[in-house]
């Protein structure tokens, strides 16, 4: 996978979407969740997705999945259509969703499981990410045994095993203390750097969007729309990228964080 | 380097238990609470006692009519009698197959129901109505049909499926029904069929479902049996308390009495032991008391 460093395939970029608009019926009525929505990431881009809830930004992130089909327009990852989920994505939840009654080991095996990877490999390579997170002595523990952060750690291992190119996170942060994510960010952002992995991040929190990601694409509310797009940069820190923890330090930190604020609107709702 | 500083936060707060100090005031609070167990044990004991006791005077006493109530020490010689001549063995094993046969069938039936209807919601939406009324009937009145439709030892059988299967559908369909739609969307992310859908999530995560369902039809079981066997057996607890009643000798009835407390509370000791393990084994209880 990380061969792939030639012009014409970094030239490629990782996921097209072409005016794709999403409608959602129920008998009461008919909502239309995204309206003509086109980006393109770029191979190893981090993009976060930011917008109030409800703007569609999950449901776009269930697009590129493939999990849903769009209603109009289409959604390439690596140059093929999307049809239906795909080993090449790994996708992480609000929640971890880890299974109570799977071992810490075997749940990050649900997916090799799953895609008919061969098991030894998959184990060794489970093994290794988790003792890489600090999860080396919980290979045996059910989940109920873990704290909140240790949790999300062995879902991003569980994410991570099947060794996808294109990493979909579902605001995996929310649902943790400050504290647990703050630092489990830069954790993963560690991580994410060190495998070079193309990242699409739905968030409703700006900090994490603006310290995290390369990009971040603003979200109108409801139809979703792309409002705005801002690259993210550190120059006050030197040439290398600042951890989250450190570009929340950075004056350019405050900044972006009130432009995005200013373009979500976010005083006109409450 | 961030990694450490997360593990070292989480071994805080993870319950390894180790070796506890114990203060001289936690273990007078352990104290206390053994005490408080020891006096609720007392109090049940004293209360069977008491039972027991006014059952045997009162009619010794002329207070009752023996007639109607026995008194324990004759049920007791009843039970040594019956015991002697092997028809407490006879009549409670009796009993004992038709609840296992009625239990197991009435729960696999239900399974296999819920199933079917969790497979397919245009099934559901169409059955849903008609099982809610099957539930709904009260199954004793269909024990003449049973007996005429499929003779005596099959329509107690039919009676104990009858009587908890279709409670057995609702229970453990809405228990399917409620399985985290977080965790069937991460096993469809990664390709998962409909069949892994089930087996891999819905089945286990319903565990703990499956478990109470497990409580409810033991007692369903036996009232199915007991029913069942009022009106077509020719052995078991249920055929010697009609057979009882029928010749007015009461130390037969409250003898089967006594042996379907017996049996009912070791099936329930069972299913609770039965519950601690899977529940413990499935992570839906942790490892603390």
């Amino acid at each position: 996978m990380t061969g792939i460093t030639g012009p014409e395939a970094s030239a490629q970029p990782a996921i097209v979407i072409r005016d794709v608009t999403q409608n959602y019926f129920s008998p009461e009525r008919e909502t239309l969740a995204l309206s003509n929505v086109s980006l393109e990431i770029a191979q190893g881009e981090f993009v976060a997705i930011v917008g109030s809830s409800g703007c569609g930004k999950s449901t776009l992130l269930s697009l590129i999945s493939g999990l849903i089909r769009p209603s109009r327009g289409s959604i390439q990852i690596a140059g093929k259509d999307v049809n239906g989920p795909s080993p090449r994505a790994g996708y992480m939840f609000q929640k971890d969703t880890l299974l109570e009654w799977r071992t810490v080991l075997d749940n990050v095996l649900l997916g090799p499981e799953l895609l008919g990877l061969e098991r030894k490999a998959a184990q060794r390579r489970a093994e290794d990410l988790l003792h890489r997170y600090g999860l080396g002595e919980f290979l045996r523990s059910l989940p109920g045994e873990l704290s909140g952060g240790m949790r999300q750690r062995a879902a991003l291992a569980r994410t991570l095993c099947p060794d996808p190119d294109l990493l979909l996170l579902d605001e995996p942060f929310s649902a943790l203390d400050y504290q647990t994510r703050l630092a489990l960010s830069d954790e993963i952002a560690a991580i994410l750097t060190g495998e070079r992995k193309t990242v699409v991040l739905v968030t409703h929190d700006i900090g994490e969007a603006i310290s995290m990601a390369d990009r971040v694409v603003v979200m109108s509310r409801r139809p979703g729309r792309i409002k705005s797009m801002h690259s993210i940069a550190y120059p006050s820190f030197g040439p290398q990228r600042p951890t989250p923890f450190q570009a929340r330090k950075c004056p350019e930190f405050s900044a972006y964080f009130q432009l995005i604020w200013d373009e979500l609107d976010i005083h006109q709702v409450q | 380097m961030a990694i450490d500083t997360i593990a070292a936060a989480t071994a805080q707060t993870s319950p390894s238990p180790g070796p506890v100090m114990q203060s001289a005031a936690y273990a007078k609070y352990l104290r206390g609470l053994r005490h408080r167990t020891r006096i609720v044990q007392t109090w049940q004991i004293g209360l069977v006692a008491l039972l027991l006791g006014v059952w045997e005077i009162a009619p010794r006493a002329g207070w009752i009519n023996p007639m109607l109530t026995s008194y324990p020490s004759a049920v007791a010689k009843t039970l040594l009698v019956m015991l002697q001549d092997g028809s407490l063995v006879l009549h409670t094993w009796t009993t004992l197959i038709e609840i296992m046969i009625g239990f197991c069938g009435g729960m696999a039936l239900g399974l296999v129901g819920a199933v079917a209807l969790w497979s397919s919601p245009f099934l559901y939406r169409v059955l849903d109505p008609f099982i809610v009324v099957l539930n709904g009937i009260p199954k004793i009145a269909l024990v003449p049909i049973f007996y005429i439709w499929l003779g005596d030892t099959a329509s107690i059988y039919a009676m104990a499926i009858a009587v908890s299967v279709f409670v057995t559908i609702i229970m453990l369909h809405t228990g399917f029904d409620a399985v985290d739609a977080d965790k069937i969307k991460l096993v469809r992310l990664f390709g998962a069929s409909h069949r892994q859908v089930l087996w891999k999530i819905v089945l286990p995560a319903s565990v703990p479902t499956m478990v109470s369902t497990l409580k409810v039809n033991v007692g369903l079981a036996l009232v199915g049996v007991i029913v069942g066997e009022f009106q077509a057996a020719k052995a078991g607890l249920g055929y010697l308390i009609t057979y009882g009643s029928q010749i007015f000798k009461m130390n037969l009835v409250m003898a089967a009495i006594v042996i379907l407390a017996v049996i009912s509370s070791v099936l329930f000791i069972a299913i609770q032991a039965l519950e601690t393990i899977v529940l413990r084994r499935s992570g839906s209880l942790r490892s603390s008391d």
